[in-house]
């Protein structure tokens, strides 16, 4: 028999016990898992290259402020900028208020919104259609397919910030890397409808021509508007979505205190079960010294066995984390938050490094205790 | 008959390690419920607390929060003579025509910005809202850029202290004084005089809102029902205390992603306890058959180890609530979707909390105790002794 054969037939010698341990080590780490991805998905991930190459600029004062559209022609003079397109969140209701009928919709100038957001795909004779109807829209692939929506369909979109109802024929379908549950229409349906939103915009998008030139564009913009009475503040895509992330609360703190709590469980729970396995076998202990085993050894035999289980658990935890995470990115309904996530390689290699941890740290003191143990002592122990 | 509750005790305390660790550990899972539960009850009462049931907001038809209202000023004289409404002491109606705006203000701690709300009132609006208490200086005068901030603005911002002033809009707005108003969402915004805040936000010649109080509850909602019925305004009226019952799904996303983490921390502890359980049912198997034989039936045999798991997971939960205690009454803010701003609410541990994170406690205490006791209950009393 060899050593790792040792290891594995003893990590699994009481067969319940180890198979529990495992499961609550798996939920535990799922969960970690989860929040893990999160994390990274909201602070760390920069964003595809093509993302990286966006700014939003919005009203200095909020969102809730919209400037002027002649922003536009002046933001194409700044060096760098390569398209500008202006979008109105809507904000209406389709159907009725429930969150999983929620989607966004924009009002943009469909002659150049594409030139902006160059990695959504839409086949050009769609786009030339969209272009023809002010009153068309094209929606994301994803969403066509939650409401079963084909080219020529009409879909009515009840306003709340705008007195207006929107009637749209659907024109075009396109497909975004991520899914973004978006519509995008004419900008100039609601312009015509209601006499405050004309010649306003609630933000532009701009593409800007080199990463480099990314913070410059912002600087020059908010600087050309500074003393204007509607000031602006420019930002990349990534810093404008953090910013919806930062609104909800201290979720950074959340996270953290959910992962700490998650951790420590788990170490609990581990350390558990090691102590009573490995107290249940006092006397093997003082056998296997007997056989010449070294002190080291021994702990080195017990903490790897604790390895082993928390491994296992580990591995089982971010399996399920990463179907789970897959499952809720691709579902309607959870909003924007999902959309896209998923669990990246680091992200899973150091969630399995900590279930490794735990099954380090849980052992050392049993195994410890067990490998300090005199052989007589040992022997004479009644279970 | 049933096995004295004392012998459980006995035992889960024989095994101190093992008992605390397995509390522990359910306590840990208690102690995130409890956490959410109190922030969901707390932002349910900072929204609920909001609303005066004799005032009756009113918005133009179709919007859902005073932020994506407007309607035109030439409706407000027509409001203001609706019959229902109570007069203050010169006998005018107590009316207030009002514009909310958001404005971003940087955090004290410097952890970024965030979007507060601004509040224009008409001097009535003040007089409809009597829980809002001013605490340090005045209320604003009427036609001076002057701003009153609320309790949790004053904390949690820079420069919201009187004297101070504050840049946003068209300029700088002089900081008068300070209003409490028990922790509801008003607290979280700025107030200043009507005319001057559309004045510099460009909205003159309408209101985004206009709240009327009525004599009494029953005139309230007449005066709703007014209000919504006249077809000429193309308005409607909610009563205040409606339209804050809505805004607390704004904890929609708390709720949720809660809900799940408690749920799987839960299964998590779950199979823990059923471990720490059968361990307790395998040392003990020679006590059981000898129980079994002084004759304990199988039915108390099975009560007792349940109810040994209770216990276990009621001290886990006693741990649970006594940790989140440090923390109760800790306020933190939330986006609140409908205002798009944020609303400032304190952690709030309730009876109602309390005995649902016991409850909590209880079911996996259940779930990890009865297939233990179940297989305890079912030895077999001779291999038992034999063992």
């Amino acid at each position: 028999m060899t050593l790792t054969r040792f290891v594995t037939k003893s990590a699994f010698r009481n067969k319940r016990r180890s198979l529990l341990t495992v499961l609550s080590i798996t939920f535990s780490l799922l969960l970690l898992t989860l929040m893990m991805t999160i994390w990274h998905s909201f602070y760390l991930d920069k964003g595809s290259t093509q993302s990286a190459l966006r700014l939003i600029t919005r009203h200095r004062v909020s969102l809730t402020e919209s400037m002027p559209i002649y922003y536009r022609e002046k933001m194409r003079t700044v060096p760098g900028v390569v398209a500008v397109a202006p979008t109105q969140w809507f904000g209406g209701l389709y159907k009725d208020d429930k969150p999983e009928n929620f989607f966004a919709q924009f009002g943009t100038d469909p002659a150049e919104i594409f030139n902006v957001v160059k990695d959504f795909k839409i086949p050009d004779d769609q786009l030339a259609a969209w272009q023809r109807d002010q009153a068309g829209c094209v929606v994301d692939s994803e969403l066509a397919k939650k409401y079963g929506w084909k080219i020529g369909d009409r879909i009515v979109v009840k306003g709340t910030i705008f007195p207006v109802d929107l009637e749209l024929t659907i024109r075009g379908i396109f497909t975004a890397p991520q899914p973004t549950i978006t519509v995008y229409f004419n900008y100039k349906y609601v312009e015509e409808a209601v006499p405050f939103a004309k010649g306003h915009a609630g933000t532009f998008n701009i593409l800007a021509d080199s990463p480099e030139d990314v913070p410059k564009i912002a600087a020059a913009i908010d600087a050309m508007f500074h003393n204007s009475p509607e000031p602006t503040k420019t930002e990349t895509e990534k810093a404008f979505q953090l910013g919806f992330i930062n609104s909800l609360g201290n979720v950074k703190a959340f996270i953290l205190s959910i992962c700490f709590a998650v951790v420590f469980a788990t170490l609990l729970v581990s350390a558990n079960t090691m102590a009573m396995s490995i107290r249940e076998r006092t006397r093997e202990v003082a056998v296997l010294k007997t056989l010449g085993f070294t002190r080291q050894s021994i702990l080195g035999l017990y903490v790897s066995e604790s390895i082993t289980v928390a491994l296992v658990g580990g591995v089982l935890g971010c399996l399920l984390a990463i179907g789970l995470v897959s499952a809720m990115a691709k579902a309607p309904g959870m909003g924007f938050f999902f959309l896209g996530m998923q669990v990246t390689i680091p992200t899973f290699l150091l969630a399995i490094f900590v279930a490794g941890m735990v099954g380090f740290l849980s052992a050392i003191l049993p195994a410890y205790h067990a490998a300090k143990l005199s052989i007589v002592e040992g022997l004479r122990h009644i279970g | 008959m049933a096995i004295p509750i004392s012998y459980n005790i006995r035992n889960l305390k024989l095994r101190k390690g093992l008992t605390i660790m397995t509390a522990l550990g359910i306590a840990l899972t208690v102690t995130t419920a409890v956490f959410l539960m109190a922030l969901l009850a707390g932002l349910k009462k900072a929204f609920m607390a909001s609303g005066d049931p004799i005032n009756v907001l009113v918005m133009r038809k179709g919007s859902t929060a005073e932020l994506s209202g407007g309607f035109d000023a030439n409706l407000f004289p027509t409001l203001r003579t609706l019959p229902g409404i109570a007069k203050d002491a010169q006998g005018d109606p107590i009316a207030s025509g009002e514009w909310v705006v958001v404005v971003v203000l940087p955090r004290k701690d410097g952890t970024g910005e965030v979007n507060v709300s601004v509040r224009g009132l008409m001097p009535a609006g003040l007089t409809l809202r009597p829980n809002a208490k001013l605490v340090e200086g005045r209320w604003f005068t009427p036609g001076q850029r002057e701003i009153v901030v609320g309790n949790s603005i004053h904390k949690r911002f820079s420069g919201a202290n009187v004297g101070d002033t504050m840049d946003f809009a068209k300029g700088q707005w002089k900081v008068v004084g300070v209003f409490d108003s028990g922790g509801t969402a008003y607290d979280s915004e700025l107030w200043g005089d009507v005319n001057q805040v559309a004045a510099d936000f460009d909205r003159q010649g309408g209101f985004a809102s206009a709240y009327l109080r009525a004599t009494d509850p029953v005139a309230a909602d007449a005066l709703k029902h007014r209000v919504s019925d006249d077809q000429r305004l193309k308005l409607e009226g909610t009563l205040e205390t409606e339209y804050y019952e809505k805004q607390t799904s704004s904890g929609g996303p708390i709720k949720f992603i809660g809900t799940f983490v408690a749920i799987i921390m839960a299964i998590g502890s779950s199979f823990a306890a059923m471990n720490t359980m059968y361990a307790a049912v395998a040392y003990r198997s020679k006590e059981i058959a000898t129980l079994r034989i002084i004759g304990f039936s199988r039915p108390s045999i099975l009560t007792s180890f349940v109810i040994e798991a209770l216990l276990l997971s009621l001290l886990g939960a006693i741990v649970g609530i006594v940790l989140i205690l440090p923390f109760n009454g800790m306020s933190t803010g939330i986006g609140n979707q409908l205002t798009f701003s944020e609303t400032v609410f304190s952690l709030h541990l309730t009876w109602g909390v309390a005995l649902a994170a016991v409850i909590f406690a209880m079911i996996m205490g259940l779930l990890g105790g009865f297939a233990p006791a179940w297989h305890a209950a079912r030895q077999d009393i001779l291999t038992s002794l034999r063992a």
